[in-house]
């Protein structure tokens, strides 16, 4: 019996990589596009713009992904924050308010200033719901919920009850605009991306965030200042909430106090859980929530594209949720492994009476 | 013994049982056979495949090969439910209950009474309160589990394992956190559980305990099986060296490294000096000096406030009142990481609770104080962290010898070592070790006390705590007596002291002295 377990093979390391099921998924989903409209995967080059449904989906994706990154962070505290759809919509209806009141609605340092307001206000936002959840102690789904309800009020009082509209060119950059042929909301998403991945993997930061989430009590003990990283977070996950608010808003170049980000919480959760972070916090993956975050556009795509109506979007969600999620669970795993392990030790045996 | 051995046919025999997880064979052809009315010790160091033992017969884990025979018919359990079924109960030594739930909730869950499909709540308090009384715990069967002790705690957790009628009872570790009166509840209920029949299956590290209550003992080292015996035939000693599978000279040489010169002190400073601490419920104000180089033991019951007082000294609670000076200089120690500041480390004595981050490597448990030290945006340089983690792996044998393995796969002594690690990494001048040995196995204990004892010579002040006196008795220059919360008396450790000294002046409060 040789103790040294033998060498594994690269397409086993694949396929139990954590992952794989989310990106066969999103593979697949793109085959299936593919069928239905031959033209999705190309691109075409238009005034030095890339255009084309990856474009699209890429442009589309990047609000939830900048929020479903500072979600990330938030649920590895065993957190969880359900008010970025409210801070989505009050920093629209700020930064569009200022704009629209201002005198000169095109100017950039305008907007400019209109952008820092709004972004600032979801700081403090954010820094409001990390200190009801690390100084006062009160569980993070309560003192998110604050907002996710009062946040909605906020922005009806900040927009007057009206849908805010603008025409401020700088402004419509953030969420139509191109550079260098990519949509400029693709730099910011992929920009706050590289940050977060770069503050948590290459400083010691993520795994300290990882310690509090396992065991904030050991991890307090052993001096991490378990509440600073965990107001962190929360103040992080408002900042990012309201970028997307941003491109969200600058997108339709409007505020709707109602509807702008309506459940984009839920998708922001729904992302990172497919990218294989646990709700009970501890590990996270950001590439995973990458990954998450295209499978939910993609499925928002997939349905117009397969001309299904919009009103079934969330069943046709929950089926592709409820499969990666299947693939990804621990017990199945083990059974599959299981049997794999059972199947190989009886051609073992038969190997060794032949 | 006073009571003969029991014969007879066996309620449970398992043969040749084999489990192997990726890349351990955990256990390798093991036997164990237990009698009705028998109390049997399952004796072994940490990874010797104790608990691996007791997963197998209780349907945890699926065994690879080998067969498990129940009341003269051969089963698979499928896992503990159907164990359950058969008649084969488990108390575990880290207590598994719901904190929130009422004491009867906890001993009935699963197997109230009902009445038309509701659970009949009356007839569920009147039983749980017959299960107690078995156990003769006077608790309120209503009221809530969090509000009592760990050990009333683990008691409720046998009369949980009790309600069903169950012929063979595993109790791992169930000593671990009771003080004296309450191991000797527990056998109490042991031998009379004994009586009517049941076979029980006893795993402890407290070799004085596994002699004065076991009939026969199954002995196991590294996943094999060294033998079976009757408790009466076989030495301690002999036990021993079965256990660790050498010869007792390391065991001996112990008694001989610690050397507990006492040296005068008066004109030295010390590491740390507390005057009038305290803290509301908590612990009565106090005074005490540590050394450099000495260890300083604190003595007392379980609830005495020795837990109390290491929490003070090491900032994981707030003093309400006095104040500490640390290296002649005031010190206010608010929280944790002011006392790590301070080169204070403190191991906590609820190693699940308060100390391993479970899902994190060996090696980023280690270098965890070191890293939150240095703040999250100064990360340790790998080659830094290897050499560290490198070291301490040596020094302490951690097993497995794998930095990346999750610390939650590692057994319980190997998951203390880690911990001392992560302290001794941070280079502390005063070291609080609360409970280091705690459930863990005679050599790793011995290897503990050894680093304990050298880490003085070097100059570290240690405060030692523990329930086994002889253990405060063989490492502390000086040991302080707890009682209720107050300290109430210090003493300069000799070998004119013994334990029976130490257990009058607990009892007796230190006022006459």
């Amino acid at each position: 019996m040789s103790t040294a377990a033998p060498a594994t093979p690269t397409w086993q390391r694949v396929t139990q990589h954590r992952l794989f099921w989310p990106v066969v998924a999103l593979v697949a989903l793109f085959v299936a596009n593919t069928i239905a409209n031959p033209g999705f995967l190309s691109l075409r080059l238009q005034d030095g713009h890339l255009f084309g449904a990856l474009i699209n989906l890429l442009r589309g994706g990047s609000p939830l992904l900048l929020i479903a990154l500072g979600m990330t962070l938030v649920i590895a505290t065993r957190g969880i924050d359900l008010s970025v759809g409210a801070v989505v919509a009050i920093s629209g209806a700020v930064a569009l308010s200022f704009i629209a009141s201002s005198s000169d609605p095109s100017s950039v340092t305008t907007v400019l200033v209109a952008i820092g307001i709004a972004l600032a206000l979801s700081l403090v936002l954010g820094v409001w719901n990390g200190f009801l959840v690390s100084v006062v102690g009160i569980q993070p789904i309560i003192a998110t919920l604050v907002l996710m309800t009062a946040g909605r009020g906020v922005a009806m009082l900040i927009t007057g009850g009206q849908i805010t509209t603008v025409n401020s060119a700088p402004f419509k950059t953030l969420g139509s605009g191109f550079w260098l042929g990519l949509p400029v909301a693709v730099f910011v998403a992929g920009g706050v991306f590289a940050l977060v991945a770069f503050l948590t993997r290459r400083t010691a930061l993520g795994m300290l965030i990882e310690s509090v989430g396992i065991n904030p009590e050991a991890s307090r003990l052993a001096g991490v200042k378990s509440r600073s990283i965990i107001w962190t977070v929360y103040a992080v996950c408002g900042l990012f909430a309201g970028l997307g608010g941003l491109i969200i808003s600058s997108n339709v170049m409007a505020a709707d106090a109602n509807n702008a980000g309506l459940f984009i919480e839920l998708d922001a959760i729904l992302a990172v859980v497919i990218g294989g972070t646990s709700l009970s916090g501890g590990k996270f993956s950001l590439a995973g929530t990458l990954v998450g975050v295209l499978i939910i556009q993609t499925l928002t795509v997939t349905v117009t594209m397969l001309g299904i109506s919009p009103s079934v979007t969330p069943l046709f969600k929950a089926i592709v949720v409820i499969a990666v999620c299947l693939a990804q669970s621990p017990k199945i795993r083990d059974a599959v492994a299981a049997r794999r392990r059972r199947a190989a030790r009886t051609s073992q045996a038969a190997e060794v009476a032949a | 013994m006073s009571t003969p051995v029991p014969e007879g046919r066996p309620v449970v025999e398992m043969s040749g049982i084999s489990i192997e997880f990726p890349g351990v064979k955990a256990l390798d052809g093991v036997d164990l056979t237990l009698r009705p009315g028998e109390i049997h010790a399952l004796m072994g160091e940490n990874g010797a495949g104790k608990s691996t033992m007791i997963k197998a017969l209780t349907g945890v884990y699926s065994i690879d090969s080998g067969t498990i025979v129940v009341d003269g018919s051969p089963h698979t359990f499928s896992g503990p439910g159907a164990a359950q079924q058969a008649g084969v109960s488990t108390v575990y030594q880290e207590v598994n209950l719901c904190e929130n739930l009422s004491v009867a909730e906890n001993i009935m869950l699963g197997h109230e009474p009902r009445r038309g499909g509701a659970i009949n709540w009356r007839a569920t308090r009147r039983r749980a309160g017959e299960m107690l009384a078995r156990l003769n715990l006077d608790i309120d069967p209503a009221s809530s589990l969090a509000s009592h002790s760990l050990a009333i705690q683990q008691l409720v957790a046998i009369c949980r394992a009790l309600v069903i009628d169950c012929k063979v009872l595993i109790l791992d570790e169930p000593t671990s956190s009771l003080d004296a009166d309450e191991v000797a509840q527990l056998f109490e209920v042991m031998r009379r559980l004994k009586d009517d029949g049941v076979a029980i299956l006893f795993v402890s590290h407290f070799l004085e305990q596994v002699y004065a209550i076991s009939d026969r003992m199954t002995v196991l080292r590294n996943g094999r099986l060294v033998g079976e015996y009757r408790t009466d035939e076989l030495p301690r000693l002999e036990l021993v060296s079965k256990m660790i599978g050498a010869s007792l000279d390391e065991l001996s040489e112990l008694e001989q490294t610690t050397e507990r010169i006492a040296h005068d002190r008066s004109g030295e400073e010390p590491f740390i000096q507390a005057v009038g601490l305290g803290r509301k419920g908590s612990i009565q104000p106090f005074d005490l000096d540590i050394y450099p180089g000495e260890v300083v033991g604190l003595a007392g019951l379980l609830g005495s406030g020795r837990t109390e007082m290491a929490r003070l000294l090491a900032g994981a609670d707030r003093a309400d009142s006095g104040q500490t000076t640390v290296s002649g200089r005031l010190a206010r120690l608010r929280t944790p990481r002011a006392a790590m500041q301070r080169n204070i480390a403190f191991s906590s004595e609820h190693r699940k609770a308060e100390g391993v981050v479970g899902d994190l490597t060996i090696r980023e448990n280690i270098v965890l104080g070191l890293q939150a030290d240095r703040g999250w945006a100064r990360r340790m340089p790998r080659r830094q962290v290897d050499e560290i983690v490198e070291k301490y792996m040596t020094a302490l044998s951690i097993r497995p010898n794998n930095p990346d393995a999750l610390l939650r796969n590692l057994s319980g002594g190997n998951q203390q070592k880690v911990l001392l690690a992560r302290w001794l990494a941070t280079a502390p001048e005063l070291l609080i070790l609360d409970e280091p040995t705690r459930g863990i196995d005679v050599g790793a204990k011995a290897e503990i006390q050894k680093l304990v004892a050298q880490l003085a010579s070097q100059g570290m002040s240690v405060l030692f705590i523990s329930a086994e006196l002889d253990e405060v008795l063989r490492l502390s220059h000086r040991i302080a007596v707890m009682r209720d919360r107050v300290k109430v008396a210090e003493i300069t450790n000799s070998d004119d002291v013994t334990v029976e000294n130490v257990v009058e002046l607990i009892a007796s409060g230190g006022t006459d002295s």
